[in-house]
């Protein structure tokens, strides 16, 4: 077995049987990182000496015969808009340069008690606003497929990671597809549970009615293994939800018996690749081969997504960003003029244009006169959006659609065209604006060799459908399986 | 549903939000959020009449909890990432001149 093309579960066996140590594990993914990060940059700070020592407290954990954590051994990349204490957290952000975290997040002491194996932390745009990851303050990652193309974002350092086998698992945030767009775009297995599934204590706050964490792996069964680690009521995110955590990795090999796949008609809009459309009807003859039955549904009011969303995720942004004041953390400007202008200087310095256009949209939709043209409109169309999917989920058990209009695009692209960027949101927002749990999986390539992924949508708290039905699908299917062939740099 | 949005629009606005912007970057940003606002005019097609307003997936009640004594963070742990401080407190600049 190949160590770095080995999937979490197989790599979790190797090391409970004694095959691999987590040493030997945690020293192949280190290396790989070594070789190949300086074309693939996903990674902003790398561990190695922590990694090392935690996975040789897990090999003397087994060798002294005490009870292993359900990811013992196992080497995992965190996006840094995650605290772990004393362990750099810059959001991608200048402002947050040199902050050290005084604590870890509630995932962070879960996956500890998991005895996991934290690799490092990986680059995102700055403060998780974007879809290709070049608004890092200090970056650009590359797509491991096609070096000239972006990985996705906003959890793009995460998604690389795992594409190119330098971490058998990752931890991203999703606050409008940034999971599942970039496990699109480089071909792996991304997940945005339900609202409330997983703790936020310690999640860097974007938008906070939109955002979750979620897993990234290059199979389901990664994919499960981690969010039954991360999933579960926190009483310090109030957000979070009381609700017993299934056993997803213990069922996910039970295919599900006269499954309802539910296409939408308005999931094939104008401007989506015929690849990438292709893909998702592919996917659909899968489960109709399989037993399921397909349901057309409709989603009347999803072309309202985009707008509502890029008016709430701004407003929220706007609020969640006024703590960056250079008092408590974080850049201070050297030269200012009083109190007022220190705050505006400093926050002028440190944050970066997209996080600047997003403070100015929400602080705009927010401000007198607008609120309720905006903000409160907003929210109204966010309620019909969450209607439309109860209406569909009463027949249907889980939506199937594509995850991105198109394949990566390249470095450079829409870099430039705010709006063009926003817009490739478009299949994945709405199950923020509505809570509901999607997984992005690996559907296919284009004809130029780029990763296709598909996505499944469920009700609320639906993820082991969502987790048996993306086996099903994976199971029948050989994508998963590729891996990218990385240049070396010379 | 709004006038067109000029620079001494967004200018107070950046005020507002406490962000010093360049000449530049007002200039920039005055056109890429008249784009941006334009484009979210399409909320207007949708009739919202009689809709509450959802501003968050969990409709929560309060969440309460016991009033129980816990650990907290160190003050020094607290002050550590500050950019300036006099090892008791945070330091700021003098919010109240000498003749108020």
């Amino acid at each position: 077995m190949s160590i770095l093309e080995a999937t979490a579960s197989q790599l979790l066996d190797a090391i409970a049987s004694g095959t691999s140590s987590a040493v030997e594990v945690t020293t192949a993914f280190l290396n790989q990182i070594e070789r190949h990060d300086s074309t693939i940059g996903a990674f902003l700070h790398v561990d190695r000496v922590g990694a090392l020592k935690q996975a040789a407290f897990v090999d003397e954990k087994r060798r002294t015969g005490k009870p292993l954590g359900k990811l013992a051994g196992l080497p995992i990349a965190i996006k840094d808009v995650v605290c772990t204490r004393e362990l750099p957290t810059t959001c991608g952000s200048r402002i947050l340069e040199k902050f050290l975290p005084p604590y870890d997040a509630e995932i962070i002491r879960r996956l500890r008690d998991a005895d996991a194996v934290i690799l490092g932390k990986t680059n995102m745009d700055e403060f998780a606003m974007g879809s290709s990851t070049e608004n890092s303050a200090f970056q650009v990652t590359r797509n491991p497929w096609d070096p000239s193309r972006t990985p996705g974002g906003s959890s793009g350092g995460s998604a690389a990671a795992v594409a190119a086998g330098m971490a058998p698992l990752a931890i991203g945030s999703d606050t409008g597809g940034s999971i599942r767009q970039p496990a699109a775009f480089c071909g792996v297995v991304g997940m945005k549970p339900t609202y409330g599934r997983v703790s936020r204590y310690g999640l860097v706050a974007f938008a906070s009615s939109l955002d979750q964490l979620g897993p990234f792996a290059s199979d389901v069964a990664g994919a499960a293994s981690l969010l039954e680690v991360m999933a579960g009521h926190d009483p310090r995110d109030s957000t979070s939800v009381d609700r017993p955590v299934p056993e997803y990795s213990r069922t996910l090999e039970q295919p599900l018996s006269g499954l309802r796949i539910g296409l939408a008609g308005e999931h094939f809009a104008e401007g989506l690749d015929p690849e990438v459309a292709s893909a998702v009807r592919a996917a659909a003859d899968v489960y109709r081969s399989l037993g399921a039955t397909i349901v057309d549904v409709t989603l009347p009011h999803s072309k309202y997504g985009v707008a509502a969303y890029y008016l709430i995720a701004p407003s929220e942004a706007a609020s969640n960003l006024a703590r960056y004041d250079g008092v408590h953390y974080g850049h201070r400007a050297a030269k200012f003029d009083g109190l007022i202008d220190m705050y505006a200087t400093s926050r002028g310095e440190g944050f970066g244009p997209e996080v600047k256009r997003r403070i100015m949209l929400g602080n705009y939709a927010l401000s007198a006169g607008y609120y309720d043209a905006y903000y409160l409109k907003a929210l109204k169309v966010r309620r019909l959006i969450r209607n439309d999917f109860d209406r569909a989920f009463e027949a249907c058990d889980v939506l199937l659609s594509p995850v991105t209009p198109t394949p990566a695009f390249k470095v450079g692209e829409l870099v430039d065209d705010p709006l063009a960027m926003y817009l490739s949101d478009i299949y994945t927002l709405g199950a923020n604006l509505a809570g509901l749990p999607g997984i992005s999986l690996p559907g296919g390539f284009s004809k130029s060799g780029l990763p296709i992924g598909i996505q499944l949508l469920g009700p609320p708290f639906a993820e082991e459908t969502l987790l048996r039905a993306a086996r099903m699908f994976e199971r029948e299917t050989p994508w998963h399986t590729k891996r990218p062939t990385l240049q070396v740099a010379s | 549903m709004t006038a067109r949005l000029t620079r001494d629009d967004v200018a107070k606005v950046a005020l507002l939000g406490r962000l010093k912007l360049s000449a530049d970057e007002l200039e920039r940003m005055t056109s890429q959020l008249a784009r941006v606002l334009e484009y979210v005019d399409i909320l207007n097609e949708v009739d919202t009449e009689p809709v509450e307003p959802l501003a968050h997936p969990v409709e929560l009640a309060n969440v309460f909890r016991d009033d129980v004594e816990q650990a907290c963070l160190q003050r020094e742990d607290a002050l550590a990432n500050a950019p300036k401080t006099d090892g008791r407190f945070f330091v700021v600049p003098a919010i109240l001149d000498g003749n108020n």
